[in-house]
């Protein structure tokens, strides 16, 4: 049965690999032979590497054997684009069909197709390859049948049925209040049932209760917590709790379209049909984006309305007012509900995770447990969807590069046993995400001989600690001694700062030598609203995410204390903070002085640390909608992003961590290797 | 807003012990001695949810829940009662009287504040 965590992965991993093919097939298409593009190149060798890594995890032996010996097949035209011949590229298309072939065949359980082997082969040779000593020798992967009761998961959710009487409510009880009980247990998924008010008005008795739920409740639940909740109302209501063969309800959720097997319909088995068919939730993401816009839309208008509604003066109890106040709740409710379609828990991502260390810490031979902690954290779909690749990837590196071996841990005078700590929270208005492994840290030596050796470096260009930490994230930067089947040839941090960048997000690297390395991932929440605090500076209109503000203060200039090379820092109660002029720091304006107040916001950043910003007025606090500058433009320096307010007037949101942030350094895309 | 509790029992321990466990929670609790008393508390006063005790001179619990029930404006206020045994016909007695759930004496602080909270809809 499809209903439990590993099947909905293992769907989840054909489905992405149907998309990377894709990728791989329109990536060789579009390969220009005379002059090819390393980007590209490098497309085409992630999709592959992709796809070895979700099959190494499902034990898909012959799938990761002929995917490995594909990757290195590229990993040789990546490092010579001068190797690339049409007649080699048709090899490539003819390769990716055996690719793709073997994939099916991983699905179905089929014996797998042998044609691709010779067409590897004859690549191999015309790269001048001798065939890699991984394939014969120590390149074996071990499958590991799944223990379902080390996730603590049992396969079936619980399904509660709860229909109230009217005993139920005369009593005082309110089954919301009952539902709002049962959410605490756990993610729930609520379907309410309405068959009592199909007979009509006519029949409808309003004393007579009408309606009741359908409830999903994760596996994990014990039964005595679901009963409980109903103590109260036991009697007074029909219900029935048992254990049903239900999708996880964070699948379901994103359900739009069921797709669901007709047998009858379809009698001859497509090559694609799928083994693990499940209520699968398939939306096409523009679709719903363009839904999301259109809300925004709709949410701007209702403020203009409501704003122009207010100037003409209306009686509050007039029906214009009360259609009015119809109308936002209703558009609240709307905005609320498509929000509900894209946010998802992180849970999944985190699930996919942690059976990755388990296999890793088998083929590795370390010792490696993973926490994760808050699992339950929401984000959008988009920003979970994209975060896999990057999160394998970080994962990967860690245990590879980051966990020692269980003897030189013991050396060390560290448990044998290595962790590593998956934990995701909200701050600031944005998701946190902090990889933290306790192995042996970067070392920073090594780093720098590798780069100086690869070219991506200059010998004798100084470099701070921070910034040969970063070097990890150059493409085609590996310090592994030998290629490793795990982490591979060296994709991997590349390819999450590129994915993290392109969903708007920051990537940062601490390391101790010796204590281990923490991964920083910040992301924007992408819900398309935030809640801002509206200034004026400059003559400008802004906003401010009230996530970042700690509170405000009038201006007292005798607090402000000049530090020399035009830098402030304002004391407030004892300490001192750094004092910026907002409407300097975005170029609005010179600098001034202050003598006549003004406004300080003290703002947090993601680190922590705090800093107070200079502002003329504070017009109100409200929600905006978030419209993304970063197509049209590009990311500027300290705006996250702009938004239209009830007048119609459009003005920048700002991104105070960014703002005051040094300017981040260069993009090191150039260095592609070869 | 902090939530606002009627309670009603004869017993200054229990009142005392009720005083402890709520308003160390944040809750707002008025108390009454008897059912009566209880009674004429109410028409100035509209609590977010009443916790009664049965046994109480003076109107005893049953009683007092069905005067309040009786109101329109507490019509739906959830009544929890505290029984000192987990009799299961004082309950069926209590609920015909429109009580909406019950709490056994020696109660348990952190259940207590659980079932207010379920009852009145603030969950966390």
């Amino acid at each position: 049965m499809p209903n439990n965590p590993l099947a909905e992965i293992r769907a989840g991993f054909f489905a992405e690999c149907e998309e990377l093919l894709e990728t791989l097939h329109d990536s060789i298409a579009a390969l220009n032979v005379e002059a090819p593009d390393a980007d590209l190149i490098n497309t085409i060798f992630r999709a592959v590497h992709s796809i070895k890594g979700g099959a190494a995890a499902f034990g898909y032996e012959r799938l990761v054997d002929f995917a490995h010996r594909y990757e290195g097949v590229l990993g040789g035209l990546r490092t010579d684009h001068s190797l690339i011949t049409e007649s080699m590229r048709l090899m490539l298309m003819q390769a990716s069909d055996a690719l793709e072939d073997h994939v099916e065949s991983a699905r179905g359980a089929t014996s797998p197709p042998t044609e691709g082997d010779s067409i590897l082969a004859e690549l191999q040779m015309q790269l001048g390859q001798v065939r890699d000593q991984h394939d014969q020798d120590d390149f074996f992967y071990q499958p590991v049948a799944l223990d379902l009761s080390t996730l603590g998961v049992e396969t079936a959710a619980w399904q509660v049925v709860f229909a109230p009487q009217g005993s139920l409510y005369s009593n005082g009880n309110e089954p919301l209040f009952l539902l709002r009980a049962l959410r605490t247990l756990g993610a729930t998924d609520i379907c309410c049932l309405t068959e009592g008010l199909d007979s009509g008005l006519a029949e409808f008795d309003p004393m007579q209760p009408a309606l009741s739920w359908r409830l999903s409740l994760p596996a994990e639940i014990v039964e005595a917590d679901i009963r409980e909740v109903f103590e109260f109302v036991d009697g007074l209501c029909v219900l029935t709790i048992s254990r049903q063969p239900r999708p996880d309800p964070w699948i379901e959720s994103a359900t739009i379209e069921v797709i669901q097997p007709s047998p009858e319909a379809n009698p001859a088995p497509s090559p694609r049909q799928k083994t693990d068919t499940i209520p699968i939730v398939r939306v096409d993401l523009e679709r719903v984006d363009r839904l999301m816009n259109l809300v925004g839309e709709l949410v701007i208008n209702q403020a203009m309305l409501a704003q122009s509604v207010a100037d003409a003066g209306i009686a509050p109890n007039s029906p214009v007012m009360t259609g009015l106040e119809a109308f936002t709740k209703l558009t609240r409710e709307v905005q609320d509900s498509v929000m509900m379609i894209r946010a998802q828990p992180v849970k999944p991502l985190f699930l996919r995770m942690s059976r990755l260390v388990r296999e890793a810490a088998i083929s590795t031979g370390k010792q490696i447990q993973l926490i994760t902690i808050g699992e339950a954290t929401e984000v959008d779909k988009t920003v979970i969807e994209r975060l896999t690749d990057p999160l394998t990837h970080m994962i990967r590196n860690a245990i590879d590069h980051g966990i020692e071996p269980p003897a030189m841990r013991l050396a060390a005078g560290k448990h044998a046993c290595g962790t590593i700590t998956l934990k995701a929270q909200h701050r600031s208005g944005r998701l946190m995400i902090e990889l933290r492994d306790d192995g042996a840290g970067i070392d920073r030596a090594k780093v720098m001989r590798i780069a100086i050796s690869r070219g991506l470096i200059a010998g004798d260009s100084p470099q701070n600690e921070n910034e040969i930490d970063n070097l990890l994230f150059m493409p085609g930067f590996s310090t592994a001694n030998s290629i490793s089947p795990l982490s591979g040839r060296g994709v991997g941090l590349d390819v999450v700062r590129l994915a993290i960048h392109g969903l708007g997000g920051r990537v940062s690297i601490q390391s101790q030598p010796g204590e281990g390395t923490v991964f920083t991932i910040s992301l924007p929440l992408t819900l398309a609203v935030l809640d801002g605090m509206i200034v004026r500076v400059a003559d400008q209109t802004l906003v401010i995410p009230l996530s970042s503000i700690l509170e405000t203060a009038a201006l007292e200039p005798n607090d402000v204390r000049a530090i020399g090379s035009g830098l402030s820092v304002l004391e407030l109660r004892g300490g001192f903070l750094p004092l910026f002029d907002l409407g300097v720091e975005l170029g609005f304006r010179a600098p001034i002085r202050h003598d006549d107040g003004g406004i300080v916001l003290l703002t947090r950043h993601e680190d922590e640390s705090r800093s107070a910003l200079i502002v003329d007025t504070i017009v109100e606090q409200r929600q905006v909608v978030i419209k993304g500058l970063h197509r049209n433009y590009g990311h500027i320096h300290g705006i996250s992003a702009a938004t239209i307010l009830g007048n119609g007037q459009v003005a920048l949101i700002v991104d105070p961590t960014d703002l005051l942030s040094r300017p981040p350094l260069p993009p090191s895309d150039m260095a592609i290797a070869g | 807003m902090a939530l606002t509790i009627l309670a009603v029992d004869d017993s200054r321990t229990i009142r005392d012990l009720l005083k402890l466990a709520l308003t160390r929670e944040g809750i707002v609790l008025h108390m009454a001695e008897d059912g009566a008393s209880a009674l004429s508390l109410l028409q100035d006063l509209t609590p977010d949810a009443i916790i009664s005790d049965i046994n109480m001179p003076n109107l005893d619990g049953f009683g007092f829940i069905e005067a309040v029930r009786r109101q329109e404006k507490f019509r739906t206020v959830p009544i929890l009662v505290l029984t000192t045994e987990a009799a299961p016909e004082l309950r069926a007695r209590a609920r015909a009287a429109g009580a909406t759930g019950w709490i056994v004496k020696p109660f348990d602080t952190p259940k207590l504040v659980r079932a207010l909270h379920m009852v009145v809809g603030r969950v966390d």
